[in-house]
């Protein structure tokens, strides 16, 4: 049996396709891009009932809106890759959020939680965010891969502590458990100024900080040593151990560059939100692994592409702005929300069945 | 005469892509009777059973349970004919008791099926037990008892299904002499009672003492079948061997020089395998040959660092190395093609070149930084080449080639480390018969280059076939080391035996 590649491959192999199996090739291929098929359906039809949807403004507002989500599901999609998954997405970048507003709040400002502390450089709190991300990130890996544990459990209880451990960061100073607001003009001109307009609509900074870290990620997944480890060790941990991979320090690093990657998206939330509490970043993993099991991330383990996850984020994305401007009910919307997710993992899982 | 046949298996074929498994097979098991089956590994013993047992549907040949056509689709329909499996690897739920894998998928219920009735599971049970004169509580959770009572267990559940075939597959691999007479009553218990029995065995001895009748397979044809009263052991083992050896390998032209390999005292820290000693010289080819759990397998991975290590000293050319861990060993020049290929060698849903590069990933590094596809993809075509890969491109998915590509890929994935020394588990094992002829001329290729090569394999005429020297595992020591030249299939199966 040899095997067409390339796209005039494809038509050919089509052609040469008996009456019997073309219905089969055509019903095989409605399943599979089913989604985007009804993607497509829906964004005419919201388009229809409402022209504002595929205005320019709107269009931004999508854009935005996804970037801010990306860097959190390229984290998670290294941990689905891995066959694993990982519950303390949201409470990491909750955690990193609230510690990233609360050293860069303006110096004036009442309520402020270390009215002592001077304006600090944005690049230092950076550099703090990201490496309390790292550094739970590392936790999560590091129990993974010694102990053997699920990483459904691992994070499960180490999103507990982190929630634990912001309530008590709340508490301090002068904040007493408030939300923590009045950010630093710098920061928030960081984040959300702009340098680029399309016609009136500003187009945010962060759109542009999001962009490198997607290019660094890519780079990372498809052109270093880390990045084809992951891979073998999603595929086969066992064959990849045998193969001489490191399987712990592999399992290890994913999930600190996850933690990495939540404490970037914690960063960009706190000035974004503007108004940081407990519940920032709440469920936000959820989300994100729904992102990336659209995009074609697979939790059978060493599948994924980061062109899958942004697609995966850009398309729950339109659902979910689409769902509003057709001004469904907010709870629907979470019924719609479900359902298009378990849809999305039924016919993923198909692909790697094996028929009998 | 014919109403003395319990089960008749007819011409059964069986063919696989590339390999006629079974070829017109024909078993005949009498009531009351032990039937034993023998063969080599690979003469199709298991693909007949599991043919019987509608786990393979069979390609043609008929099977009829006394004098009726049967054809049961899985082993739950055999069951339910009378017609049961004790597996030499248990198929039980370990965290249940006794008496729940006893009566799993039937269990007896009360109040119209509602509610299963445990007093009379456990009394059931417990009659079952008093007469197979086992005492074992029918309460008790299957993964504390030791292996002999959970094959006891499995014993009684064929019984309690009535069954009048029952098919023991490798039953005493893992028992006491002791435990072996206690299985060996049941079985002359479970005969007298009328039943008929298939008993697959390596081991002659037992098989001289219990059966009544034996058939030898080979090569997936059917051989004869005699009384076991006028057989003995030397031909039996000419009967499952019987065959020549031209043609099947390429000729031999490598020539052994100085030792590079040292191994002393080498025992495994978590398996049977104790004080393996042996050398082994450059460009040689060294063959392991053993039972099935005589501890090959486990002498490679200790070698190789991915088992761990009691004792033991490695050498390789008068430096002592510690091999840890894969990585640690593939600096020391070790490469190790495993036994399950799906299990531990191939990534399945990743591509050739993914396959091909992942054990020397290092080498393709630019500037210490990222990794240069190209050099990636140069290495893919020369391994695709030099292997005689047959695949459409590098970016095929490697689950999709036949197994003996698979392998080739996964030799590939070696030479490119640049190894010295190649562990080869089972190289060939389910492999068609062209493609083994490629692997065995490409282990010759490497001897003839100078590097060292170590296989394991429980097909004795590929032993003998393609290596020079022939260690010989028995119980997870060492029973003998055998120049090929001057050895034959019989003395090797004696030593094999040596500690069983």
């Amino acid at each position: 049996m040899k095997e067409k590649t390339g796209f005039g491959g494809r038509i050919q192999a089509f052609k040469s396709l008996e009456p019997k199996d073309r219905r089969l090739w055509y019903k095989e291929f409605f399943i599979n891009n089913s989604l985007y098929l009804f993607l497509f359906a829906a964004i005419i039809a919201i388009e229809i009932v409402d022209p504002m949807f595929l205005s320019v403004p709107s269009i931004v507002n999508i854009i935005s809106l996804s970037a801010a989500n990306l860097p959190i599901a390229l984290g998670i999609a290294g941990c689905i890759i891995l066959t694993g998954t990982d519950l303390s997405a949201g409470r990491i970048v909750g955690f990193t959020a609230c510690v990233a507003a609360s050293l860069l709040q303006a110096s004036g400002y009442p309520n402020k939680m270390f009215p002592g502390l001077a304006t600090m450089p944005i690049w230092l709190v950076f550099l703090i965010v990201v490496a309390i991300g790292a550094l739970v990130g590392t936790v999560n890996g590091f129990c993974t891969a010694k102990f053997h544990l699920h990483p459904f459990i691992v994070t499960l209880a180490t999103q507990l502590i982190l929630y634990g451990v912001l309530l008590m960061y709340l508490m301090n100073g002068n904040n007493n458990g408030q939300s923590i607001s009045g950010l630093d003009a710098g920061y928030d001109q960081f984040i959300k100024g702009s340098f680029l307009k399309i016609g009136k609509t500003p187009i945010p900074n962060f759109v542009f900080y999001v962009m490198i870290i997607t290019l660094i990620m890519w780079f990372i997944w498809n052109k270093t040593k880390f990045g084809k480890n992951m891979f073998a060790v999603g595929s086969n941990p066992e064959a990849a151990n045998v193969s001489g991979v490191n399987v712990t320090a592999t399992i290890i690093l994913v999930f600190m560059l996850a933690g990495i990657m939540y404490g970037v998206t914690g960063f960009i939330e706190a000035a974004r939100i503007g108004s940081n509490s407990a519940t920032t970043g709440l469920n936000y993993e959820l989300d994100a692994i729904a992102a990336c099991v659209i995009g074609g991330v697979s939790f059978v383990g060493g599948i994924g592409k980061i062109r899958g996850v942004i697609m995966g984020v850009v398309l729950l994305r339109i659902i979910f702005v689409g769902l509003t401007f057709l001004s469904i009910d907010a709870n629907m919307q979470y019924v719609i929300k479900g359902l298009i997710i378990l849809i999305a993992c039924a016919i993923d899982m198909r692909k790697y069945l094996v028929r009998k | 005469m014919s109403d003395n046949i319990l089960l008749e298996m007819k011409e059964i074929s069986k063919e696989f892509p590339g390999v006629k498994a079974l070829n017109r097979v024909t078993l005949r098991v009498k009531k009351g009777t032990v039937h034993a089956l023998m063969g080599e590994n690979g003469a199709g013993k298991s693909t007949l059973m599991k043919c019987l047992f509608g786990m393979y549907a069979k390609d043609s040949g008929q099977i009829f349970l006394e004098g009726k056509e049967v054809s049961f689709k899985n082993a739950k329909e055999a069951l339910e004919h009378g017609v049961a499996m004790v597996h030499q690897e248990l198929n039980q739920a370990l965290k249940r008791s006794v008496m729940d894998n006893l009566w799993l998928g039937r269990y007896p219920t009360v109040l119209g099926g509602l509610v299963v009735s445990e007093h009379q599971m456990k009394e059931e049970t417990k009659r079952i037990f008093e007469s197979m004169e086992l005492r074992v509580d029918p309460k008790a959770i299957m993964s504390t008892l030791p292996v002999a009572t959970r094959q006891m267990v499995e014993i009684a559940k064929a019984i309690s299904y009535h069954s009048k075939i029952i098919v023991f597959d490798e039953p005493t691999s893992s028992l006491t002499e002791q435990e072996v007479a206690h299985l060996f009553r049941m079985i002359r218990m479970l005969k007298e009672e009328g039943c008929g029995i298939i008993y697959i065995s390596h081991k002659m001895e037992e098989i001289l003492s219990i059966s009544d009748e034996v058939t030898v397979m080979r090569d997936g044809t059917w051989v004869a079948t005699e009384p076991a009263s006028a057989l003995d052991m030397d031909q039996l083992i000419r009967l499952m061997v019987g065959r020549t050896l031209t043609d099947r390998f390429p000729p031999k032209t490598n020539q052994p020089s100085e030792p590079i390999l040292e191994v002393q005292g080498l025992t495994a820290m978590h398996s049977h395998v104790k004080d393996v000693s042996f050398t082994l010289r450059k460009g040689e080819i060294l063959g392991f040959a053993g039972l099935a759990g005589a501890g090959r397998t486990e002498v490679l991975e200790c070698l190789f660092g991915v088992a761990a290590k009691k004792e033991g000293r490695i050498t390789v050319d008068g430096r002592n190395v510690r091999n840890r861990n894969a990585r640690e060993s593939i600096r020391n020049g070790f490469a190790l093609l495993t036994e399950e290929r799906r299990a531990t060698g191939i990534f399945g849903i990743l591509d050739i070149t993914e396959n091909v590069a992942i054990s020397s990933l290092s080498k393709y590094k630019v500037k210490g930084l990222y990794l240069s596809n190209r050099r990636m993809r140069e290495d893919t075509a020369w391994a695709i080449k030099a292997m005689r890969i047959k695949t459409p491109s590098q970016k095929t998915k490697i689950r999709s080639l036949s197994g003996g590509n698979q392998q080739k890929v996964i030799l590939g994935r070696w030479l490119i480390t640049d190894p010295d020394i190649l562990l080869l588990d089972e190289p060939t094992r389910g492999i068609d018969v062209g493609a083994k002829f490629e692997i065995y001329q490409l282990i010759l290729d490497l001897a003839n280059n100078g590097k060292s090569v170590i296989m394991v394999s429980s097909e004795m005429p590929e032993l003998l076939g393609v290596c020079d020297r022939i260690v010989v595992m028995s119980g997870g020591r060492i029973a003998g080391t055998v120049e090929a030249k001057n050895t034959s299939q019989e003395e090797i199966m004696a030593l094999a035996a040596k500690y069983v």
